[in-house]
């Protein structure tokens, strides 16, 4: 029988259209995406077997750091046409007699988290360059004769009563601080928090 | 993979000239790894969103008449946490004119604290148990929310379940306290407060309490 023998040829696949739509993906996600604000301090929070998310909106957040400095976030609530973080900004401008911008105003909307007495609030939102605007987090003071952050929450919770509260620790945040931040809080009618935690599962049995 | 195209070029009068070589590198490789790059990070960038964990806290009452409903003293078991991940417990009420309970170490293993709540609450441990194993082995079928309502029922329905009372001194850290918290949820203890430490507490810890020796 005669054999046929086909001519074995290697096949060239066209990459071409492959690449062309990952290069496009790529433009796409470059633009689109914005980066997330910078937060004011890293926290490494503790483990818990928790497996309830988070709440991402409309929440308050108090982030206590590692060196037990307390840092402040809050977002513009459910209704979007209202801009509780300017509003608060307003009161806070009131109480303190420090006149803010409408520029500065729109900037404090946008940033997240922050912290620092009330008379550097203007200057951070002055300063362009990020790095040095990391400098002036230095934490919202706590101490009974210099209580900001009880005015922040007072006049947050005015603006938005349905907030949920969550405490943001550092694992080595001495605890002291969070008991100050929560008595804190009490005084202001938050009897619930959160406690934000990563997730580690353990199991418990039953002994025999 | 690569490929080196020989171009052959007839060439006039027979003399043999040089070859021209021209490469084409083959890119498959270097995209089928962007393809994996790009889906791996699409997927993982949803993954670890940060959980939270419920604490109630009761009214702060600076009203000095009102006082603390009385709660028995068998079912007590007061925590204690200082510096350096230390933890101690002990049974009772501390009440200086009396003797005081012994104070015992223990640690955040399983083999520490969460044995010692575990034997406390041995009915509803195991209530709770046998129903989440129920659920998840499809004996019984339930809504998570019903799971979790059911569940809350059980801790409640024992009556003598222990009441933990979570005491920190200033030396403590706050991974210390959701360290505790998150015993109580899994030994499904539901009868807990965090409440500030007393001077004899403090007293037991730092061991100058008259009569109380440390048990290890």
């Amino acid at each position: 029988m005669p054999k046929i023998k086909l001519p074995v040829k290697s096949p060239h696949i066209d990459m071409t259209p492959m690449v062309d739509l990952f290069a496009l993906l790529l433009t796409f996600f470059m633009l689109t995406t914005s980066f997330r604000p910078q937060e004011a301090t890293v926290i490494d929070s503790p483990n818990s077997i928790s497996e309830k998310v988070a709440p991402e909106k409309n929440v308050i957040t108090i982030l206590v750091g590692k060196d037990n400095k307390v840092f402040l976030n809050f977002d513009n609530g459910l209704d979007t046409s209202v801009s509780i973080r300017a509003e608060v900004l307003k009161k806070v401008a009131e109480q303190f007699n420090l006149k803010f911008t409408d520029k500065e105003l729109t900037t404090f909307s946008t940033h997240s988290s922050f912290g620092m007495p009330a008379n550097r609030l203007k200057a951070w939102l002055d300063t362009e360059d990020s790095k040095e605007r990391e400098k002036f987090q230095t934490g919202i003071p706590i101490d009974s004769t210099d209580n900001q952050l009880n005015l922040w929450v007072r006049f947050i919770r005015i603006q938005n009563p349905n907030a949920i509260v969550a405490i943001k620790g550092d694992a080595d945040a001495d605890f002291k601080v969070v008991k100050h931040v929560m008595d804190i809080l009490q005084d202001n009618q938050v009897n619930k928090f959160n406690l934000v935690t990563n997730l580690m599962k353990e199991e418990a049995k039953p002994e025999e | 993979m690569a490929e080196i195209i020989q171009e052959e070029a007839k060439q006039k009068g027979g003399k043999k000239k040089a070859k021209k070589f021209s490469t084409r590198i083959d890119m498959t490789p270097m995209v089928d790894l962007m393809c994996l790059l790009i889906t791996f990070f699409m997927l993982t960038t949803a993954f670890s969103k940060p959980k939270a964990m419920d604490i109630a806290m009761p009214e702060k009452k600076d009203d000095p008449t009102v006082k603390a409903p009385e709660i028995s003293a068998d079912r007590t078991i007061n925590i204690l946490i200082t510096g350096n991940d230390q933890l101690y417990y002990y049974f009772g009420v501390a009440d200086p004119n009396k003797p005081l309970p012994q104070l015992i170490k223990t640690d955040y293993s399983k083999d520490g604290i969460r044995k010692v709540l575990l034997q406390r609450n041995k009915i509803v441990f195991k209530a709770v148990y046998d129903l989440r194993e129920k659920v998840k082995t499809g004996e019984l079928v339930m809504a998570d929310t019903a799971l979790e309502n059911k569940t809350k029922e059980l801790k409640k329905s024992d009556k003598n379940a222990p009441i933990i009372l979570i005491k920190a001194d200033e030396k403590a850290k706050y991974k210390n306290l959701v360290d505790i918290i998150d015993e109580m949820a899994i030994t499904t203890i539901a009868n807990y407060a965090i409440v500030d430490i007393s001077p004899i507490e403090l007293q037991m810890l730092s061991g100058t309490a008259p009569a109380a020796p440390v048990v290890q």
